[in-house]
């Protein structure tokens, strides 16, 4: 009850924020961030029951028919994820209403912010794959809104429509993964799958279901090739960049592949593809992000290394290695969400967020630089933060890695190593160092500003100084979850004299190296940038989107060609083949024509309709054929009354009165009557009428013979008084029996009138 | 084009279709008439006065404008099938109130009448739309 209840208020919440938020003012991130805050309680008092393993489940039916529900799966992965998502988004609510506050249109930021982290929430709790894809799009589409908030720049738009489209792409493959990985269960709940892993493990959907989900997992999360939407996706606002690209959106990625774990991993190809592809992410993600001068997308590269990072470590799925997974990723939401909110402070407070226009800030900002410090303490594995422990385990982890143990070591230390000279520079160079000339004079950043990532900044702090009393009970469900035959391992923040240690030492040397000779570091990192990465991500990903759009248009323009009567053509050719051949196929024709008792009247009144087809076929003139036209109609009109079928005589009427008046209302505009066509496609249309006609002839006819099942027209004829309380059928049918027809009928009348409307109205100018 | 005998005639008409177009609305559950039929007489009501005396003036006559009027029948034809939902039936469940039984002013009421006022003003609005839009050409 209460997950569902949670989402649902958070979801509620999201469409209030807009409404009330210009009411609250300073108040309302105060006021919003209590909802994740209740959340966030919840969720940890759960922690002492779900550690020994156990698992609180909800489940609400959607489609029952095909295993489809909306079921909610609590155990110590999701709780972990939760206190992320609901811990940060907390905070995330309070940084943004301030930080916002000058912005236009910041009510509804609130409302996409707040979406979000239902939508994300509601990933990390699913129990259900459908109802996991559900949020998982959920995402995509509030992150769209999000990233794309400046919609008036240009910039902005295409990053957010490239990050929309590949997380998209990846959504989709998504989809074709969990239905295939639900085939040979026959159910997507996850206690269903969790219950017997290897029936998809040695089934022959195992291969592609990895692939479709794998490739949802990597573009969530950045994975190389599809790392570059995440630093074009900076252009969002700050509070944006903290919560979607530190701890949540991208880590949805993360959180799947953990999360299947115990149904997908252990495999060969599992193992594989994860140590490639993350190991590769994770190197050059390092590897770029040393060039950059931008505050935010510095951030990015490092967050793009960490995914891979984390990726590789899953891959590696050893006890160590998801050990270190968990611990890393908690690690990293930690110093990044407050990393990327003090680039936002840094932002306002200064008006730039260029790491070459900064420097010694520490003087007018020393509680900032204090905090951003302390992170990038974290973020280079420095005792006592929490980031240590992370990098210990990442080493211990890949010492004892099945495979090419030597590689993975080798780029572990290059990307660690790199995130030392990073968060020497970031801490250096911004705080300290030269102070260049600012625009106007920075001052500490206000109060709300500074207290997520103050607080981020201590749990660190405690969580690493402490690992035995808080941070692995706090971690030890999730990776009993995750891997249930690895237990989790009693963390330490002393170890001892050994290799890991020393590697830690080296790593730390290494960057300080590297900080000290910066400028030619840099200048090699460009050098070698520009020769071999020249050719950019995003880039070709723009090329290959215009090549698409053009072909579309080709396409659409051979297939949406814009003449009517090849339109009308083609429905009427391909109608009465497909007819053509069902009639052939079935039973012989048998036309039982009986001319004998047909009563003289209508014999008189269907010569008319002929007489009157004809004429319209021949006439020259265009009243003609529309007098013509409206004589058949009429003729038809009398012979339904013939047969007592009122409705349809009324309504005929006044379809051929209308169309009369149609017709006058256009006539008058219309050229002069000519002959348009030649011979040969009057003939050929001439052919196709007959064909057609003949076709709906023979439909009619053999109707009335061939009985392919009993008519239903008895079923309606009974029911219609007795349980719709009408007597005239027709009617009961349409608004009744066959309501939601009729109901989709005037949609698209609806929808077919105003396309003429803007069509006439629109076209004028 | 301004015809006297059309104008006079389309003033008249115009109130008496309305109400023809309502009652054949209403009987069209017992007696050949509905929602379709009754929505093209109360749109032809409108068309014929707007050839009278030409759209603009016809426009400024109409409570509701053309498009809205269609997306108000879209409203009422959608909202008649939720009744059931609240119910705990199936989406467009007829639901019947008979009011003043047994007297010779018996009226029943149900959604599957709403539904058909829905597809009378989507009819009618539609129908406008389109032929005002033609016509102003």
């Amino acid at each position: 009850m209460t997950t569902g209840l949670f989402i649902a208020l958070l979801i509620l919440l999201a469409f209030l924020a807009p409404l009330t938020r210009k009411y609250l003012k300073n108040a309302a991130g105060w006021l919003y961030a209590l909802l994740p805050l209740t959340g966030l309680v919840y969720y940890l008092s759960l922690l002492p029951d779900i550690i020994d393993g156990q698992v609180i489940t909800e489940t609400y039916a959607w489609i029952p028919v095909y295993g489809i529900n909306f079921s909610f799966y609590v155990d110590g992965l999701s709780i972990l994820f939760s206190a992320m998502v609901l811990g940060i988004g907390t905070f995330i609510l309070i940084y943004a209403n301030k930080y916002m506050h000058t912005y236009p249109m910041r009510s509804r930021f609130m409302g996409y912010l707040i979406l979000f982290m239902a939508a994300m929430q509601g990933i990390v709790v699913s129990g259900n794959l459908i109802t996991m894809f559900v949020f998982w799009e959920l995402t995509s589409i509030s992150s769209y809104m999000l990233i794309g908030y400046h919609h008036e720049k240009p910039e902005s738009r295409t990053s957010a429509l490239q990050a929309l489209l590949i997380t998209g792409f990846g959504g989709l493959a998504l989809l074709g993964g969990f239905v295939l990985m639900g085939q040979p269960y026959g159910s997507y709940e996850l206690s269903v799958l969790f219950s017997d892993p290897d029936l998809i493990r040695s089934g022959s959907l195992y291969l592609p279901a990895l692939i479709l989900v794998l490739l949802g997992a990597f573009t969530k999360s950045a994975q190389f090739p599809f790392h570059f939407w995440l630093p074009g996706a900076m252009v969002a606002p700050s509070p944006v960049s903290a919560f979607l690209h530190s701890a949540t959106m991208v880590k949805a990625g993360v959180f799947l592949l953990l999360r299947l774990n115990p149904v997908m991993g252990g495999t060969e190809a599992w193992h594989i593809m994860l140590t490639a592809f993350g190991g590769f992410t994770m190197v050059m993600g390092a590897w770029l992000s040393i060039s950059q001068t931008d505050l935010k997308k510095i951030l990015a590269y490092t967050t793009v290394s960490a995914l891979g990072t984390m990726v590789l470590l899953i891959g590696n799925g050893t006890q160590y290695a998801i050990n270190a997974a968990i611990i890393f990723l908690l690690v990293h939401a930690m110093y990044k969400g407050t990393l990327f909110m003090m680039a936002g402070n840094i932002e306002k407070m200064t008006g730039t967020r260029d790491i070459t226009k900064l420097g010694g800030l520490y003087t007018y900002m020393p509680l900032a630089a204090f905090i951003m410090t302390a992170a990038l303490v974290s973020m280079a594995g420095i005792p006592p933060m929490l980031g240590f422990l992370g990098k210990e385990l990442m080493y211990e982890s890949k010492l004892m890695a099945p495979t090419v143990r030597y590689l993975l070591l080798a780029a572990t230390f290059f990307t660690n190593m790199v995130l030392v000279f990073l968060s020497l520079r970031l801490s250096l160079d911004v705080f300290w160092g030269k102070t260049p000339q600012y625009a106007k004079t920075p001052k500490e950043p206000y109060f709300p500003l500074l207290l997520g990532p103050a607080l981020l900044v201590m749990a660190s702090l405690l969580l690493g100084a402490l690992p035995g009393l808080l941070a692995g009970p706090f971690t030890a469900g999730a990776i009993t979850a995750t891997s249930p035959l690895h237990p989790a391992l009693k963390l330490k923040l002393w170890h001892g004299f050994n290799t890991v240690l020393l590697l830690s030492f080296l790593t730390l040397l290494a960057g300080a190296i590297l900080y000290r000779h910066k400028h030619a570091f840099i200048r090699f990192a460009e050098k070698i940038n520009l020769k071999y990465f020249a050719r950019e991500f995003s880039k070709g990903f723009y090329k290959a989107q215009n090549d698409f759009l053009v072909f579309t248009k080709l396409q659409t323009s051979r297939i949406q060609h814009g003449y009517h009567r090849f339109y009308l053509m083609t429905i009427f050719v391909v109608a009465s083949a497909l007819v053509w051949v069902v009639i052939w196929r079935a039973d012989p024709i048998m036309l039982e024509l009986n001319f004998a008792d047909m009563p003289l009247n209508l014999v008189a009144v269907l010569a008319l309709i002929i007489t009157a087809a004809l004429s319209a076929v021949v006439s020259h003139s265009r009243v003609i054929a529309l007098v013509a036209m409206g004589v058949i109609g009429f003729g038809i009109t009398i012979i339904f009354i013939a047969f007592s079928g009122v409705d349809l005589a009324i309504t005929m009427v006044m379809v051929e009165v209308l169309m009369v008046i149609l017709a006058m209302a256009v006539l008058y505009h219309l050229p002069k009557y000519t002959k348009y066509s030649d011979t040969g496609a009057r003939m050929r249309d001439g052919l196709v009428a007959a064909v057609v006609g003949v076709f709906m002839m023979v439909l009619v006819l053999q109707a009335g013979t061939s009985q392919l099942d009993i008519p239903i027209s008895e079923f309606f004829k009974d029911k219609s008084y007795s349980e719709a309380f009408g007597r005239n059928i027709v009617n009961v049918i349409l608004v009744d029996f066959r309501a939601l027809d009729t109901l989709g009928e005037i949609t698209v009348i609806a929808i077919a009138a105003i396309g003429i409307f803007s069509m006439i109205k629109l076209t004028k100018k | 084009m301004e015809s006297v005998i059309l104008q006079i005639a389309a003033r008249h008409m115009r109130p008496l279709l309305i109400i023809l177009s309502v009652i054949v609305l209403y009987r069209g559950h017992n007696e050949p008439g509905g929602g379709f039929i009754g929505g093209l007489m109360l749109g032809a009501a409108y068309i014929l006065y707007a050839m009278a005396f030409g759209v603009g003036k016809t426009q400024n006559r109409i409570l509701f404008s053309p498009i809205n009027l269609t997306a108000l029948g879209l409203l009422i034809a959608l909202l008649s099938g939720v009744p059931a939902l609240l119910s705990g039936m199936p989406f467009m469940t007829g639901e019947w109130v008979t009011f003043f039984a047994n007297s010779a002013f018996e009226l029943k009421l149900g959604t599957p009448l709403l539904f058909d006022v829905g597809v009378f003003f989507a009819v009618a609005g539609m129908l406008m739309l389109v032929m005002f839009s033609i016509m102003e050409e």
